[in-house]
């Protein structure tokens, strides 16, 4: 895995829609390949990607095979209060790569 | 049945050149993070085409949108990528791409130069051969392969650098013979279909092949992300593909003849905008 990009906002009105976009670099080996030789090419994808405001978990997603490489994850998050946003990727090799983003209300 | 279904075959080739139908580039105009950049520029005095278009006009408008904001460009997964080789010691003087370039941002104005004559060298230069140059005799390190991806990163973070200023290679002088070698390049047929670049590019640009439209070849994105094999992709690289298409065996990347076609296509493009680092299909 890459290092994350992540586009927060830096300051919002509390109770503000403010929209997320998130990317990561990686390769996405959906398993379904063969190298050259004919041997399978065994699966390495991001499995589960979450985010988690103060805590509480904003919304969070179960990947499977047919997500492209480099996946670009977008969503939309009420603001109710300051806080920190915490991104969490998970490699099916156990890898975790985690950013965290700091909103601030008012 | 082989023969009918070869019969077939022609008749749908000479209907779709009987119809010869050209979908237009359209006329959205491009902004990156609210910076305008221009998509069209007049072409050259007696030049061979009566409008310049770049190649992001005759992208349909979900690949289009996905250059107008950096965050959205997947080319910027790369373009950090070369900002950490930009500043990464490689080779046996320890030194790193920063140690003499002080900022990255010290290299706008050159993308649109380029390919041009290097006195020193006594020849046609690429932006690749300056990275390799420096590689080599500054740093002690190894040459990176001309359509490598650290190659295509670091190409990608100095476009951009430019990006937003017009193309504007010199044709005439010391690099006069090698665009006399590029434009007999672009307008010689060659491969098992027996096509030159011109019979596209010139010709039939905005018409839909391969399940997409002709630009018009100009090079002021590269280098630029393919949605085809997600990843960045030189000029060079590109030329390949084309050759491989048309079922000709291609000149080899940084070869003389590449080189010379990348002068002159670039010389077409001469006033359009460096749209570096781009995304196309």
């Amino acid at each position: 895995m890459g290092k994350p990009r992540v586009k927060v906002p830096k300051s919002a009105a509390a109770g503000d829609v403010v929209t997320i976009k998130t990317l990561i670099k990686h390769k996405m080996e959906s398993g379904q390949r063969k190298d050259k030789d004919g041997n399978k090419i065994p699966r390495k994808i991001i499995n589960f990607f979450s985010a988690t405001f103060n805590g509480t978990e904003v919304m969070s997603v179960n990947l499977h095979g047919a997500v492209s490489t480099n996946p670009f994850i977008q969503f939309d998050m009420t603001v109710p209060e300051t806080g920190d946003l915490a991104f969490k990727w998970v490699d099916d090799d156990g890898t975790v790569t985690e950013t965290t983003k700091t909103i601030k209300v008012g | 049945m082989k023969k009918l279904l070869s019969t077939v075959a022609c008749g749908l080739v000479a209907m779709s050149l009987g119809q010869a139908a050209f979908a237009d580039a359209d006329d959205h105009k491009l902004s990156v993070d609210g910076v305008a950049i221009s998509t069209d520029a007049k072409p050259m005095e007696g030049g061979p085409l009566d409008e310049l278009i770049s190649g992001w006009r005759f992208r349909s408008k979900e690949t289009q949108s996905l250059q107008t904001d950096d965050f959205d460009n997947p080319s910027f997964v790369f373009v950090e990528d070369g900002e950490a080789l930009f500043a990464a010691v490689d080779g046996s003087e320890g030194k790193s791409c920063s140690n003499c370039h002080e900022d990255v941002a010290e290299f706008a104005g050159l993308r649109p130069t380029l390919p041009r004559w290097n006195e020193a060298k006594g020849k046609l230069y690429s932006m690749e051969q300056y990275i390799n140059d420096c590689r080599v005799d500054r740093m002690g390190a190894d040459k990176w392969k001309w359509t490598g991806s650290n190659m295509t990163a670091m190409t990608s973070l100095i476009s951009l650098q430019s990006r937003g200023m017009p193309i504007s290679v010199a044709t005439d002088g010391p690099v006069a013979e090698a665009y006399e070698q590029g434009k007999e390049i672009f307008y010689t047929r060659v491969g098992q279909l027996d096509m030159a670049c011109a019979n596209c590019h010139e010709d039939n640009y905005g018409a839909y092949i391969r399940a997409d439209h002709l630009s018009q070849g100009q090079i002021n994105g590269f280098p630029t992300y393919r949605l085809k094999n997600a990843k960045m992709n030189s000029i060079h690289a590109r030329f390949k593909g084309c050759m491989k298409n048309i079922r000709a065996e291609p000149y080899k990347p940084g070869s003389a003849e590449f080189q010379a076609l990348e002068l002159y296509v670039a010389s077409r493009g001469n006033g359009l905008s460096v749209e570096s680092p781009s995304v196309r299909n």
